[in-house]
């Protein structure tokens, strides 16, 4: 079970990402700097949350263009599994391994709380440790998590599966008011077609502890080490 | 040496909330007839290049690769002696 987490100047969440994997899958994953121009052999690539750069110019843009880069696209294209959180999402958008873009928050106001976020696909390596539409609480901290893509785009997600998580209320109701940037289809992850890559917003990572305050999302990384041993 | 001035703006369609706030803030200040405002980047590069065709293909690879995400938006070039 081996896993890395790729450090961008400026990424600040990468040892709350650390923390948890090595809690659940028993190893610490390998940090990996961004350029290094090839990755070790893992079966998971973690992009972690964080401010890449300072998000300057978009947020993500300078991390995508990175040297490892290039190793992670040809990685995730061969089937490894990469997960993306937060400025990591951003960053999988700004390769194209997921599509759309995250935008500033319609509220224009950083957002740091818990969310609830039901589970719409639970097939992937990801979600596995979860039933359907199984609500799930976790906390965000962003500013610009608000998700875009045009009509077609969000139609062909919606109908390939790959909306694996929405903002939703506590009963699983996708309203307006438990959206907390304004994304498209309340959406706040998705995967890539061939369902090894996600991009989500909110921090799984920093809600898997009883210090935490809830232990919901340690079911995200319990899924990933069992999909993964299974391999 | 030539100068690209390059405009990047958001995409006809995509919400803009920075815009939407300066035009709140502008009617607050009592401007009327104040509609549509976007809100956009502005970005300034040297080239050592002086054919301005082969400048002007070069900042264009450089809005594709980096400067602008055409998902998103779209970008203008401005040359200068």
């Amino acid at each position: 079970m081996k896993s890395a987490v790729i450090v961008f100047p400026g990424s600040n969440r990468e040892r709350d990402m650390v923390t948890a994997l090595h809690s659940v899958f028993g190893s610490a994953p390998e940090l990996v700097w961004h350029g290094d121009s090839t990755l070790p052999d893992v079966d998971l690539v973690v992009l972690p949350g964080g401010f890449s750069y300072g998000d300057y110019l978009r947020c993500g843009a300078i991390a995508a263009r990175s040297p490892v880069i290039a190793d992670v696209v040809r990685k995730a294209k061969a089937g490894t599994r990469v997960l993306g959180v937060c400025n990591g999402f951003q960053i999988l958008t700004e390769i194209g391994l997921l599509p759309g873009a995250l935008m500033r928050n319609a509220s224009l106001r950083f957002v740091c709380q818990l969310v609830n976020l039901r589970i719409d696909n639970n097939e992937s390596a990801f979600t596995r440790g979860y039933r359907l539409h199984d609500v799930v609480r976790c906390p965000v901290a962003h500013g610009d998590g608000n998700y875009f893509a045009d009509e077609a785009t969000l139609d062909r997600l919606e109908g390939e599966g790959r909306v694996a998580l929405r903002y939703c209320d506590e009963r699983g109701e996708l309203t307006a008011d438990a959206n907390p940037n304004g994304s498209q289809r309340n959406i706040a992850g998705i995967l890539n077609e061939n369902g090894n890559v996600l991009g989500l917003m909110p921090h799984p990572e920093n809600f898997i502890e009883p210090l935490h305050g809830g232990t919901d999302c340690r079911r995200f990384f319990e899924g990933m080490a069992e999909t993964l041993e299974a391999v | 040496m030539m100068k690209a001035k390059i405009k990047v703006t958001l995409k006809r369609g995509v919400l803009d909330p920075q815009g939407k706030a300066i035009e709140h803030a502008l009617s607050t200040l009592g401007f009327g007839g104040v509609d549509e405002v976007r809100q956009g980047k502005y970005i300034e590069v040297e080239l050592e290049e002086t054919d301005e065709a082969r400048a002007r293909a070069e900042v264009e690879a450089m809005c594709e690769t980096l400067l602008a995400n055409t998902v998103i938006e779209n970008y203008e070039i401005e040359l200068a002696r």
